[in-house]
């Protein structure tokens, strides 16, 4: 017992992420935990999706499924999984069936090199950012294959417009990200590094995060990266491929029950990794806020309560809405649910009050808080724009942001080499 | 595991050999033009391979360099190969390379 | 990656084919990593796979193969075929044969760390005119390609 307390603490004083130091046991677990945490965020971004999309349509959302209908994804989740498993009696057996294996599988290999903090990464890869931009682009041929094998015309049309949106704002993204790129080479040594703890590094020792670098350089790229993210997953005001009201349900249309949920699952999954690129690159990763301004042992201490104090508010409003219930016997039920909710919320934030922890949660909870910024973000936007039309899309992509992209990249550089040769000889 | 392969730089040569061998197979024995195009690409992939291979042998790094330049045409050279199917298509009606024979003597 | 390869030459349906190479690409990737390659491996993925691959999926799809899946698949010219790429093989049997102790037995150590950055330095540096000459024949395959698959030119 000893020796497990013991292997536990020389992992937790280690300075390399797992995947650097070779250790197979702590790699799975981050897999792992990663992977439970990913399901959890993918739950909840269904239920905050639909409430936080009826209050800003003036409804209330689902109400009834548990307290304020927080065990509704529960029951969406159930129900998918017992739905029958339609095929088509004319599609391809072999891709169909691959089909969304392939875009779950693009969706999740992702998140093995985002950075939640300097050694909580699963591993650390050289090449962190091309690898992300890589295989989220392979997510396209899973669609593509998708659309194809269900052999009716409105999932073969989605999928043909859904992969040419999504290939004509990867080039975008590719701009964004190089100009991105480009800023992690203003160090000492002149070298830049690909790998996406390096980027945080860089933001935390060039004493700014990139969004504010070369105003407003950084803050055009972040807009364009911004928007092509969202063009990139699908998500509206882009999501012409999948419309309800426009093409039944585009590429996966003949998909039912499970694999229609891997199809969800892989959505939300790529919304989360390409929230997590922009943040890494612009908004500087696990930073806390005002890492300059106000810096010092006080503020430092002021900061690392935040994690706590943020867990209590969500348990003091779930103790509110318990007050708020009706005093009816037939809500008992829902209104005790509610206040254990509430309890448990209040729990985790007295736990990350302890200092031992605090230290440790501290990067994973700023990455997760501005992570969880960029989704409500993206359910603001699918609430308030309206759709674009698929040539006003490939407009705006081919258009619009890329000559934006080149020449932010173009001026990046050239003001870069301007600050190396003139202003730091 | 004392029995282990070593890996040297002969296994990728070979690899890349059988590759290419398979390419040129499928070059000179199908009749659609897309898998005919599709084995051009295993070609490229198995030059790139020995390029690697060579350049991980010597330890500079220029074959990976040439490697990706390799990579750039093969993109360029698909999108026109494919530019031409499309064309070839409208034409014909079919992918069938063995009635591409209007010059034929 | 050679059942990839197989697999790719010998399907009847064009998009099993296509299936199989974007399982080879991807193979071909983790063997680039396996030599030390990082920078191409990364390359390898966003390109081929990513770029390539979706290329030739949209052209299977705009081009009908119902009816070219119910012809015959292999070439009236397969065994003249078989024949050369046998005479190939025996050439690549001898040569490696012949040649296969000239090869160092341990290779030179590579370090991993900045191959992005030494590959960036080569690249801008020394092939810095076959750089540009690259970036002119994407611009020649892109017109060529647009003008190829155009309805009125």
């Amino acid at each position: 017992m000893g020796q497990v307390v013991q292997y536990i603490q020389s992992y937790l004083t280690s300075s390399q992420t797992p995947g650097a130091a070779g250790n197979m046991f702590w790699v799975l677990v981050y897999i792992l935990l990663v992977f439970v945490g990913l399901s959890v965020a993918v739950i909840a971004m269904n239920w905050l999706e639909r409430k936080i999309l009826a209050h800003m349509q003036v409804r209330l959302g689902p109400m009834r499924v548990g307290p304020h209908g927080l065990m509704q994804p529960i029951a969406d989740a159930l129900k998918l999984l017992l739905k029958e498993d339609i095929m088509p009696a004319e599609a391809d057996g072999l891709i169909f069936w691959v089909a969304p294996f392939i875009v779950v599988l693009a969706a999740f290999t992702v998140f093995v090199v985002v950075p939640f903090g300097p050694t909580h990464a699963i591993t650390d890869m050289n090449i962190g950012i091309l690898f992300m931009l890589g295989v989220s682009s392979l997510s396209v041929l899973g669609i593509v294959m998708a659309g194809w094998a269900s052999n009716s015309h409105y999932p073969l049309i989605g999928a043909l417009r859904s992969s040419a949106q999504m290939v004509s704002y990867e080039v975008a993204m590719g701009l964004a990200v190089v100009s991105a790129i480009l800023m992690t080479s203003l160090n000492a040594e002149g070298t830049g590094t690909l790998s996406m703890i390096g980027i945080v590094q860089a933001q935390q020792a060039q004493g700014e995060w990139f969004i504010f670098k070369f105003f407003p350089l950084g803050l055009i790229a972040f807009f364009i990266f911004a928007v092509a993210m969202v063009a990139e997953t699908n998500r509206a005001p882009f999501d012409l491929a999948e419309a309800e009201s426009e093409l039944t349900a585009g590429f996966h249309t003949e998909y039912s029950g499970f694999r229609w949920s891997l199809f969800f699952l892989a959505e939300y999954s790529a919304m989360i990794a390409v929230s997590s690129i922009a943040v890494t690159l612009w908004l500087g990763g696990w930073l806390r806020p005002f890492p300059n301004m106000l810096s010092g042992h006080i503020w430092d201490q002021v900061f690392a309560l935040f994690p706590g104090i943020t867990f209590l508010l969500f348990a003091a409003m779930c103790f509110y809405n318990t007050v708020r219930m009706p005093k009816h016997p037939l809500f008992r039920v829902q209104t005790i649910g509610l206040a254990g909710f509430g309890v448990v919320l209040g729990l985790i934030g007295l736990i990350l009050f302890i200092p031992v922890v605090s230290t440790r949660i501290q990067d994973i909870f700023w990455f997760s808080a501005k992570v969880a910024g960029f989704m409500y973000l993206y359910i603001w936007y699918r609430g308030t724009f309206p759709r674009y039309r698929f040539d006003q899309l490939m407009r705006m992509g081919w258009k619009v942001l890329l000559p934006l992209g080149l020449g932010v990249l173009i001026l990046t550089a050239s003001v870069a080499l301007l600050q190396e040769k003139i202003w730091h000889p | 595991m004392e029995s282990m392969l070593h890996i040297t730089t002969l296994h990728y040569l070979v690899l890349g050999a059988a590759l290419f061998l398979l390419g040129v197979i499928g070059v000179l024995t199908r009749r659609n033009v897309v898998i005919v195009l599709m084995s051009i690409e295993l070609i490229l992939n198995a030059v790139n391979l020995n390029l690697v291979a060579f350049s991980r042998l010597w330890g500079g790094l220029h074959g990976q360099v040439f490697a990706i330049f390799v990579i750039t045409d093969a993109a360029a050279e698909a999108a026109v190969g494919l530019g031409i199917l499309i064309a070839f298509f409208r034409n014909k009606e079919t992918v069938n390379i063995d009635e591409v024979n209007l010059l034929k003597w | 990656m050679l059942i990839g390869g197989i697999l790719v030459i010998t399907r009847k349906n064009p998009v099993h084919s296509a299936l199989a190479l974007i399982v080879t690409l991807l193979a071909q990737a983790s063997i680039y990593l396996m030599l030390y390659a990082p920078f191409v491996a990364g390359v390898q993925i966003i390109l081929y796979a990513g770029g390539i691959m979706v290329l030739f999926l949209f052209v299977i799809m705009l081009v009908s193969i119902d009816r070219s899946m119910k012809e015959r698949q292999f070439n009236s010219q397969w065994v003249v075929g078989i024949v050369a790429a046998t005479a190939l093989g025996g050439l690549f049997i001898a040569v490696y044969t012949k040649g296969k102790d000239i090869f160092p037995e341990h290779a030179l150590p590579m370090v991993e760390n900045d191959n992005t950055q030494q590959i960036a330095t080569m690249l801008y540096g020394q092939y810095m005119f076959a750089f540009e000459i690259a970036s002119l024949l994407l611009l020649v395959a892109i017109i060529g390609a647009v003008v190829m698959a155009k309805k009125r030119i």
